[in-house]
């Protein structure tokens, strides 16, 4: 038995060794990191790519947009990935430490892909909701203005959206939603809460004189148990909205259009949470979606110029497209059109 | 007086004879209450996981009459290669279904219509006319993926009640679905795809094979490296180490290293295999070297408590004889403890087979359709593979999602069987 040992051992060592040396030669397929939002979007598009047979099915992480972004700007070289999904436009400050692992921010090609919005809903046998994003920061928000004197903050005094708005039904706050980590909650609150708060004119003007205290103010979203950080994963929103008819939650459109049967969207400043107001942005809560290309490694790993071909084309991003039936709320045909030959001038 | 102290402790003795039995006895109800408890507990898992689950072994599957229009893949009849690849093969399952429900028209109501067959159909067309390219002209009845909705409609789990805005099925889609199923060219059967593809974005089309073709490279690579190491590690920790501050700080470490978090093993491995060593990224290798440093300080515990096990008489004898350390250890020692070593190892294993944590750092929690090759192709396991279904919006995942957590548990399972038959077949006992 022990003299088995060294024989087992060469073996093993040159069966590692060799393959790690395998895979540094080279790398024929592409990488994609970032969006958790993004992910089902690139995924769909990787696996038609993958399918046409050309080419082998890039490999697509979901990191989140900021931890993505990260390993983007890693550097350039074969162990760094093509392709980013961001939920979000990139940021400067992502930009000069991509600049300084040699990724120029010429370098980096930014393509919108469509939007996605973001919905409040609740479960189709509770009441339908009609909520203004005024309303929605009054019963979120950890402040508020105090009724009684405008100019001065009190803790969240509401327990029940009737307090907020007498038009609302009377059934206690409880939202479910994303946790600081997820760029839904950024979106969201950039979108909703800072608009809603924004209604109060003192502190709108606090942005312009003290952008720190009108963040502090705006983005606080109530601990108290009025809002509850339900995780990252939207389908257990999803399921707990099912079991509780009183509670609202906050995701991704696509995860309502999925379960149509058991929720409803509630609208927000008059406007409901349905394709056409969101592809129209006439619905409010609505952020554009992006992937970001490394123009550097273009020609070095097969096929980079043929996957943006397809993820730009109108069988996959355009109205009708396969996206579209994932959830993805598709831009104009005009729109669309100065994209891809952007895009596609770009990337060469 | 010494008769006196007797009735006394006997008095002493009888008055807390019924106190100690009751504390028996409640102690015995609370044991049994414990047992139940995790009984129940573990029958709800089960009840809960197989009762969604088992559906997803089934699919529905969509019998149609193909014609292999050579007007529509191959107009020039060149028959060239190129000409195949490129050709719209879903322009013949569309002619099939617009064959089969002549009365409907229109755009709109047609896209409906088309929207009951997967779209791995035209692949599967694809391939077979590549294969074959003389079928071109011919007519063959072959079955298909129906889409994941109808498939859901099959199993009940779709509404017909509700308003059809609610539905993600429209009446006319319902209405197909049903004619098909009258007529027999819809029916649910074994879901094979399950168990032979990769991972898709069409909850039809996904399979758990590109996943557990990852746990296996993975687990080899593990097995490979932590198993030898793991044991040379105990054997000289226990046989030949002096005993000595070092030991005792190496020991306590290894202790220590059993208990920290799975994650932070993920970080190292980022940090030394992947940006010091370069190695690649999502690869089954590297997955397997970090799940080492997470299983070697369980098998080396466990390998030294079967060493340990050893009466020292064995090792005394073989002196005796004039064996050397190393075959006093080779010949001896080792075989009586392997039994142990092997379950501590399994265990290990099984334990190592559930992570995810420590794979995310590393980026095997991807995307990936193509069944892994080898060691260094980009691979998903198991349990990251249940974790990206049930972050999934569509509602058919979630049976898959079920399906995966049964096949995981099989895994477990047969490995945990293992280790028992293993312990049970060579244990022996002093």
């Amino acid at each position: 038995m022990i003299r088995k040992v060294p024989l087992a051992a060469a073996m093993l060592s040159s069966l590692l060794f060799g393959s790690v040396a395998m895979a540094q030669s080279g790398r024929d397929y592409i990488t994609v990191v970032g969006s958790s939002t993004v992910y089902p979007f690139t995924t769909t598009v990787a696996e038609q790519f993958g399918k046409a047979g050309k080419f082998k099915t890039p490999k697509v992480e979901s990191t989140g947009t900021g931890g993505g972004i990260k390993l983007f700007c890693g550097g350039v070289g074969v162990q760094h990935p093509d392709i980013v999904n961001a939920s979000r436009a990139i940021k400067t400050a992502e930009l000069e430490a991509c600049a300084k692992a040699g990724v120029a921010a010429k370098d980096i090609v930014e393509i919108m892909i469509g939007y996605d919005g973001i919905v409040v809903a609740s479960s189709s046998k509770g009441k339908p909701y009609k909520l203004t994003r005024r309303d929605i920061y009054l019963g979120l928000a950890k402040q508020i203005p105090d009724p009684a004197n405008p100019s001065a903050l009190i803790p969240n005094p509401n327990k029940t959206w009737n307090q907020v708005n007498k038009a609302l039904p009377a059934d206690k706050i409880e939202v479910l939603g994303p946790p600081p980590t997820s760029g839904t909650r950024d979106a969201f609150v950039e979108m909703v809460m800072e608009a809603g708060c924004s209604t109060f004119p003192w502190i709108k003007s606090l942005k312009e004189v003290d952008e720190s205290r009108y963040k502090r103010v705006c983005d606080a979203m109530r601990e108290d148990g009025g809002y509850v950080e339900a995780g990252e994963n939207d389908n257990l929103i999803v399921q707990k909205l099912e079991a509780n008819p009183k509670a609202l939650g906050i995701f991704g459109y696509s995860f309502l259009e999925e379960n149509i049967s058991q929720l409803q969207g509630a609208t927000v400043d008059g406007v409901a949470p349905v394709f056409d107001n969101i592809a129209s942005l006439k619905y409010p809560v609505s952020r554009p979606l992006f992937i970001y290309v490394k123009k550097a490694h273009v020609g070095v790993i097969p096929g980079i110029r043929e996957f943006i071909a397809e993820y730009v084309s109108d069988r996959a991003m355009g109205g009708e497209g396969y996206l579209a039936d994932k959830g993805l709320v598709p831009m104009s045909a005009g729109d669309l059109a100065k994209v891809r030959s952007s895009a596609l001038a770009r990337i060469k | 007086m010494s008769s006196r102290t007797a009735a006394d402790t006997r008095l002493l003795v009888e008055k807390s004879l019924r106190r100690r039995a009751w504390a028996e006895r409640r102690f015995r109800a609370y044991g049994l209450g414990a047992v139940l408890l995790g009984v129940v507990f573990v029958f709800f898992l089960f009840a809960s996981i197989i009762s969604k689950g088992y559906t997803a072994f089934l699919q529905a599957r969509v019998t149609l009459d193909i014609f292999y229009d050579p007007a529509a893949i191959d107009p020039e009849g060149t028959r060239q290669a190129e000409t195949l690849a490129m050709a719209n093969y879903s322009a013949l399952v569309r002619a099939a279904l617009r064959e089969k429900f002549p009365e409907i028209e229109g755009n709109a109501r047609r896209r409906a219509l088309y929207a009951l067959v997967s779209s791995s159909a035209a692949f599967e067309l694809q391939h077979r006319v590549q294969a074959d390219p003389s079928l071109l002209g011919q007519r063959q009845r072959l079955s298909f993926l129906a889409a994941a909705n109808v498939d859901q409609l099959l199993k009940g789990k779709i509404d017909r009640r509700l308003p059809e805005a609610n539905r993600v099925l429209t009446d006319q889609q319902i209405a197909c679905a049903d004619k098909l199923v009258n007529d027999g060219q819809l029916k649910l059967r074994f879901n094979s795809a399950f168990f032979t593809g990769g991972d898709s974005r069409e909850p039809e089309q996904a399979g758990v094979w590109g996943a557990v073709v990852g746990s296996m490279y993975t687990l080899a690579v593990t097995l490979l490296l932590s198993f030898p190491i793991g044991v040379a590690a105990a054997i000289y920790l226990e046989e030949f180490a002096p005993r000595n501050r070092w030991t005792d700080l190496i020991e306590v470490n290894i202790n220590n290293l059993a208990a920290v978090p799975s994650i932070v093993f993920g970080l190292l491995g980022l940090a030394m295999f992947l940006n010091f060593f370069g190695m690649p990224r999502s690869a089954p290798l590297v997955g397997g070297f970090v799940l080492t440093l997470l299983t070697l300080p369980t098998i080396i515990i466990a390998s030294r408590a079967a060493l340990k096990a050893v009466p020292p008489s064995i090792r005394e004898a073989a002196f005796g004889m004039g064996a050397s350390r190393l075959q006093m250890v080779g010949h001896h020692v080792l075989p009586l403890a392997m039994p142990g070593i092997l379950t501590g190892t399994i265990i290990g294993m099984a334990r190592a087979l559930g992570e995810t944590a420590p794979l995310l750092m590393i980026g095997m929690v991807a995307f990936i359709v193509n069944v892994p090759r080898s060691l260094a192709d980009p691979a998903t396991v198991l349990p990251v593979q249940i974790y990206l279904w049930a972050d999934s919006s569509e509602r058919a995942f979630l049976e898959r999602t079920s399906a995966a957590i049964i096949v995981l548990l099989a895994f477990l399972i047969v490995m945990n069987a293992a280790a028992v038959i293993l312990r049970n077949r060579f244990e022996r006992r002093w």
